[in-house]
């Protein structure tokens, strides 16, 4: 189970890039929040059969990530991660959908699988840029930038919570899996029994050590707020940032851009 | 300054499987003295000085700190008083860095940035973990770890200093210059330790405990002269007491070997 370990040790590397030093990183927290909400709303308000428009929205994750000097590979891997979720939510749009939205020759394209694979781009857009957001901000300064923005506080507390409680999980399993694979020789441990043993300790050792941990922040003076070290200041920048990518994420929403282009290419070289 | 006094009276606690680690302990601390607990694995250690930030609640008897009764209104208050470092590092590192870690304290206190990194590079420098500021904690060696811990209570400059086992998992080096800072700090300070050369060196004062009772309650130096109580509790004479095992002989060798 060293896996659960390496994945753990992955997504808290998702937290480290935050401290990078980048234009974007620089810019206020409340900014690249606003503008995250923009695109994942205009790339998840598009209907179903919606394919083609959806691709000009790979510049948003792709520019940002670039300009962060965010590794594109890691980013890739962790969003292909979620794949089998969405296979799992699309999986029998192809069964029950006939209808024949395209031909190709012999081969009729039903809207079934159009549907997945809208569902599935749209999937990698937004879970990218929600990763994009948090690899350029860090989790508590997005969760005070939501405060700040008029989200209550003990929703944007509750959220921090839970992503810390995530890690005490990830971590607990993975220490508890390690003692159970070192004990069972390479051979099953005790199979299904032992597992489900170790699943009802495990809850209860997360439990005491997010109690333990909850015990040491108030120790230390928590009550119910995070600070962020870096402070924010909404200045021209940041205005800039969210008024230009918001005009493009609204404009690809209304306008076929896809289209047009494709005329007008098509226009130009006959 | 009755400030720093630490007063504990009748406590008792009970554990919610129904283990009684503490029965009836009292005690009381004066500003400036410098108090080691001492006592055998389960003494019930951890489970005192857990009590004295509230982190757990007495089943019975109260905490005094300072004029202040600990209840749920003074606790903020009381906390910011008594910093306490807890046994097990992993427990109190839970931010994406060290440096925002350490930071944490010090911004709940309400300080403003630049205050906050003054502090934070003071306190890391103090363990000597001042290169391990931009690391996460969960990459740090078990030691490290510890010295972080217990930068992040230093850095919200307690009144009084809590530890639970400071030393142990520290180099012999980091050991010296954690006890070098102890000797510094002016304040109250209560600490557990199974570090007897070092409660001899550091504390004036030693409270014995055993099985929830204080077994002892006196001067360093005469606690550790009497043996049959130290048999008693599980413990034993700190080995610069001892006598020298290579000066000593055979016999000397043989009662140092039968206890590393
Ligand atoms: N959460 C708990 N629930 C039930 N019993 C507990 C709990 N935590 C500790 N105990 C019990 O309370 C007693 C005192 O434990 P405590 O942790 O205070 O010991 P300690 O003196 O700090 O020991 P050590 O030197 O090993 O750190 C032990 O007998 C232990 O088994
Ligand atoms: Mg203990």
């Amino acid at each position: 189970m060293i896996s659960i370990n390496a994945a753990v040790i992955d997504l808290k590397r998702l937290e480290l890039l935050a401290d990078l030093d980048s234009p974007i990183h620089r810019l206020d927290a409340r900014a690249k929040v606003l503008v995250t909400l923009v695109f994942i709303i205009s790339v998840a308000s598009f209907g179903r059969y919606e394919l083609a428009r959806l691709l000009p929205f790979f510049i948003f994750p792709v520019a940002i990530a670039a300009l962060a000097n965010l590794p594109p590979f890691y980013l890739i891997r962790k969003t292909l991660l979620i794949s089998p979720f969405i296979l799992m939510i699309g999986m029998f749009n192809p069964v029950f959908d006939h209808t024949v939205l395209y031909q190709i020759g012999q081969t009729e394209i039903s809207g079934g699988w159009i549907s997945l694979a809208s569902l599935f781009i749209r999937s990698l857009l937004t879970v990218g840029a929600a990763f994009i957001l948090v690899g350029t901000t860090g989790f508590t300064a997005v969760c005070q930038a939501l405060e700040r923005l008029g989200v209550p506080q003990i929703f944007a507390v509750q959220l921090l919570f839970l992503h810390r409680y995530l890690f005490v999980l990830a971590d607990e399993t993975g220490r508890a899996s390690r003692a159970r694979e070192l004990r069972s020789c390479g051979r099953r441990g005790l199979g299904t029994v032992s597992f489900g043993s170790l699943a009802g300790h495990l809850l209860l050792r997360t439990w005491q050590r997010a109690e333990r941990i909850h015990g040491a922040m108030l120790a230390r003076g928590f009550i119910g707020r995070f600070h962020a070290h870096r402070r924010g200041y909404f200045g021209g920048s940041e205005l800039c940032f969210v008024v230009g990518w918001s005009l493009l994420c609204l404009s690809l929403r209304t306008f076929d851009i896809t289209t047009t282009l494709g005329t007008l290419l098509t226009g130009v070289f006959p | 300054m009755s400030h720093h006094i630490v007063e504990v009276k009748h406590l008792q606690h009970t554990y919610p499987d129904g283990t009684i680690a503490i029965k009836d302990v009292s005690f009381r601390i004066t500003h400036g003295e410098s108090v080691a607990i001492i006592g055998a694995n389960g003494a019930g250690k951890s489970t005192l000085l857990q009590h004295l930030n509230g982190c757990l609640e007495a089943s019975s008897g109260q905490i005094r700190i300072g004029d202040t009764l600990l209840s749920k209104g003074t606790l903020p208050d009381i906390r910011r008083t008594v910093g306490m470092v807890f046994q097990y590092p992993d427990d109190q590192l839970f931010m994406p860095s060290v440096f925002e870690d350490v930071a944490f304290g010090p911004l709940n206190l309400g300080l403003t940035d630049d205050e906050v990194v003054l502090r934070v590079r003071d306190a890391l420098e103090r363990v000597g973990a001042g290169h391990l500021t931009a690391k996460p904690p969960y990459h740090l060696s078990g030691g490290e770890k510890k010295r972080v811990a217990i930068a992040s209570v230093l850095a919200m400059s307690p009144d009084i200093l809590v530890m639970d086992e400071p030393t142990s998992g520290l180099d012999p080096f980091a050991r010296r210059q954690l006890m070098a800072l102890l000797r510094e700090f002016q304040h109250t300070k209560i600490f557990t330790s199974h570090d007897l050369d070092m409660v001899l060196e550091l504390c004036q004062r030693t409270i014995v405990l055993h099985e929830g009772v204080i077994m002892a309650d006196g001067p360093t130096g005469e606690i550790f002269l009497n043996d049959a109580l130290l048999a008693a509790c599980r413990l034993e004479k700190p080995f610069s007491m001892q006598g020298c095992p290579v000066c000593a002989g055979r016999n000397g060798t043989e009662k140092t070997l039968q206890h590393t």
